[in-house]
C-alpha cells in the first residue's frame, strides 16, 4: 500500500478547519495529536449501542463492552510486541500516571537508603518528579545522565553512572523536547547487568515508530492515547509479568480484589490489580480503534513520513538566519519534534504571531525545565509532526516565522 | 480584522519600545524588598528591588527574562509606580487588572503607558504575562508591611 497523505487527511475531521480565515496548521502533535472519524466514531458507537460497566454485568451490554475493553488490552500489547498482552497492560489516566504507578508499586517497596534512581537529563518532568518524590520518601538518591550539546547522552556518563546502588533507570525512548531517540536497548543491557530495573518513557517513540518491549528489554513502559490517534484520558503501564507480580497495588478499591474482610483483603491478578474502580471504557475501546488505524498505516511507514517531513523542516529551518535549531540535525536519529528559537523573539512571542497565521505550535519550557536550563534557553518554540502533516504545512510555519519579523524586526534587547 | 491589523494592535509600537529599552533596569543595592516572580507555566521570571520611604516607593529596580508582553508590562509598571504611596499603587494595579480582565470596559487614564497594553485582554493566554509584574510587586509591598525583606511569587 502506498502512503497516501490526502486519503489520510480525509479521515480527520478537524482538518478540514479554518483558523482566522485560514486552513489550520497544527503542528503541535507532540502535545497531543488529532483524531481520524474512525475513533470518534467508535467513541460515539460505544455510547449508542452497548455502554455498560465492565467485568462485573452479566448482561448482554455488559458483555460487549467487556469484550470490547479487553481485546483494546491485547491490541496494545500487540501493539509493542508484549509476550502476554491480556496481563502486561495495565490502563491508566496517561503516561504521567503510568509512571507514578511504577515510583510508587515499585519504588515503595523495593527502594532502600543509598539507592540510586538514574534518569537523563532530557526527561519530562513525568519522569523526573516522581522519582524525586519517591526518593525523598525511600531515601533513594537521584542522579542523571549528562547530555552532550546535540542533545544526545554521553555514552562515558551512562557507563559511569550505572552502578551497584543503582536500582532504577528512567529514560526516555524520544525526547518530547529534543526529538533524541536513546538507545534504550544498550542502556537496559547496562543496567540489567547492574541488577536495576528499566523504566522507559514511551509517550513520544510509540506513536511515532515500531517499538518491541521484547527487543529493547525494558521492564516498563509508559505511553499515551491521547498522543496516538486516540481520545485523551488514557494511558498505558506495560510491565513484564515478572515485574508487576513482584509489585504491591497502587490504588485499592473495586476490581482490583479478590476477597474482602474489615480486616484485610486479597488482591486480584494481573492486570486488574492495578485497575480499581471504574476504568475509562469509552476512551479505551476508542483507543483500540486508534492502534487500529495506525497497524493499517503501519508504523514503519508512518516512521518513514515523519522523517522525510522532518528531515524538510530541519533543512529550511537551519537555512533561515537566525535560527538557532536544538537536539540532533539528522531526522533519522530523531523524532518529529523540532525544537528551535528565532533570534532573539521569544517564543511566546512567536507562537502568537503563528498563530495569527493559523499555525499552531508550542512555546515554553514543555515540561522539561532543567533541560531548558542546560540548553540555556528561557523557552524554545516546538513544531513536531504526524502522519497527517504536509511538507506545504512546513512552508506555512517558514512563511509565519517570517512574519515575525515585520513587527520584532528591528527589536533589538537591551542587555537581553 | 485581517491578522496584521490584530498584531499591530497587541504589539503596538510603545509595547515593543519598552521591551527594546526597559526602564528602570539598574539593580538597586542594600534594598529594603526584593520580590522574585515567576510564572511556571511559561518560564517568565521578574526580579525587583523596592526601596521605600515610609509609605512612599522612593525607588524600584527591574530585571526579568520572558516575553515582550510580560517584560514591556514590568518596564512599563516601573515608570508609573516609582515615587507613588502603597495606596496610590494598589488602586493603580487594581486599575490595571480590570483592563486586562474586561477588555470592553473604559480604559482609567492614569494608567500612563500601560495603556498600550489594552490590547493584550483579547488575548486570554497572554493576560497572567502582563500581570505576573503587578502580582510581583503587590508580594513585595506586603512583605515589606510584614517587615520582612525577600519574597519569591509563583503565579499559577
Amino acid at each position: 500500500m502506498t502512503y497516501d497523505v490526502e486519503q489520510i487527511r480525509r479521515d480527520f475531521p478537524i482538518l478540514e478547519r479554518k483558523v482566522r480565515g485560514r486552513p489550520l496548521v497544527y503542528l503541535d502533535n507532540a502535545a497531543t495529536t488529532q483524531k481520524p472519524r474512525q475513533v470518534i466514531d467508535a467513541l460515539v458507537h460505544y455510547y449508542e449501542h452497548y455502554n455498560a460497566n465492565i467485568h462485573r454485568g452479566l448482561h448482554t451490554l455488559a458483555e460487549e463492552a467487556t469484550a470490547a475493553y479487553e481485546g483494546a488490552r491485547v491490541k496494545a500489547g500487540r501493539f509493542i510486541n508484549a509476550a502476554a498482552p491480556e496481563q502486561e497492560i495495565i490502563f491508566t489516566r496517561n503516561t504521567t500516571e503510568s509512571l507514578n504507578l511504577v515510583a510508587n508499586a515499585w519504588g515503595r517497596k523495593f527502594l532502600e537508603p543509598g539507592d540510586e534512581i538514574l534518569f537523563t537529563a532530557m526527561e519530562h518532568h513525568s519522569n523526573l518528579v516522581p522519582w524525586q518524590m519517591i526518593a525523598l520518601e525511600t531515601g533513594a538518591k537521584v542522579r542523571y545522565i549528562e547530555i552532550d550539546d546535540d542533545g544526545r547522552l554521553i555514552g562515558d556518563d551512562v557507563r559511569a553512572k550505572i552502578n551497584e546502588r543503582t536500582k532504577v533507570v528512567a529514560i526516555t525512548q524520544m525526547s518530547n523536547v529534543l526529538g533524541t531517540i536513546n538507545p534504550v536497548r544498550e542502556i537496559a543491557e547496562l543496567a540489567h547487568r547492574a541488577g536495576a530495573i528499566v523504566v522507559v518513557d514511551g509517550a513520544q517513540s510509540v506513536p511515532h515508530m515500531p517499538v518491541d518491549v521484547r527487543e529493547l528489554g525494558c521492564d516498563f513502559l509508559a505511553f499515551s492515547s491521547h498522543k496516538m490517534l486516540g481520545p485523551t484520558g488514557v494511558g498505558v503501564l506495560y510491565g513484564t509479568r515478572e515485574a508487576l507480580d513482584a509489585m504491591d497495588p497502587f490504588l485499592g478499591g473495586g476490581e482490583m480484589i479478590k476477597r474482602v474482610t474489615y480486616e484485610r483483603s486479597t488482591y486480584a491478578d494481573l492486570p486488574n490489580k492495578f485497575e480499581a474502580g471504574t476504568p475509562n471504557i469509552a476512551d479505551v475501546i476508542a483507543f483500540g480503534a486508534a492502534i487500529d488505524y495506525l497497524e493499517a498505516l503501519g508504523m514503519e511507514a508512518v516512521r518513514e513520513h515523519e522523517i522525510a517531513i522532518t528531515q524538510y523542516a530541519i533543512d529550511r529551518l537551519s537555512a533561515m538566519d537566525g535560527v538557532k535549531v536544538y537536539g540532533p540535525r539528522e531526522a533519522a536519529d530523531k523524532g518529529g519534534a523540532v525544537t528551535f528559537n528565532y533570534r532573539d523573539i521569544h517564543p511566546h512571542d512567536l507562537s502568537q504571531v503563528l498563530d495569527q497565521y493559523a499555525v499552531a505550535i508550542r512555546a515554553g519550557h514543555h515540561c522539561a525545565q532543567p533541560l531548558m536550563r542546560r540548553l540555556d534557553a528561557v523557552a524554545t518554540a516546538r513544531a513536531s509532526f504526524y502522519l497527517y502533516n504536509r511538507h506545504d504545512e512546513v512552508d506555512a510555519l517558514i512563511e509565519g516565522i517570517r512574519a515575525s519579523d515585520r513587527i520584532f524586526g528591528n527589536v533589538v534587547r537591551a542587555g537581553a | 480584522m485581517s491578522s496584521e491589523l490584530e498584531l499591530d494592535e497587541l504589539y503596538r509600537e510603545l509595547i515593543l519600545d519598552h521591551y527594546k529599552n526597559p526602564r528602570h533596569r539598574e539593580r538597586i543595592e542594600h534594598a529594603d524588598v526584593t520580590a522574585e516572580g515567576f510564572n511556571p507555566v511559561c518560564g517568565d521570571e521578574i526580579e525587583m528591588e523596592l526601596d521605600f520611604d515610609g509609605e512612599r516607593l522612593q525607588a524600584i529596580g527591574v530585571r526579568g527574562r520572558g516575553c515582550s508582553i510580560s517584560q514591556a508590562s514590568a518596564s512599563m509598571m516601573s515608570e508609573l509606580v516609582e515615587g507613588k504611596t502603597i495606596g496610590e499603587i494598589r488602586h493603580l494595579s487594581e486599575e490595571f487588572k480590570q483592563m486586562m480582565t474586561e477588555p470592553e470596559s473604559a480604559v482609567p487614564e492614569d494608567l500612563g503607558d500601560l495603556e498600550a497594553l489594552q490590547g493584550v485582554a483579547k488575548f486570554a493566554v497572554r493576560v497572567k504575562c502582563a500581570t505576573l509584574a503587578w502580582h510581583t510587586l503587590g508580594e513585595g509591598i506586603e512583605q515589606h508591611q510584614k517587615g520582612d525583606g525577600a519574597v519569591r511569587v509563583e503565579e499559577m
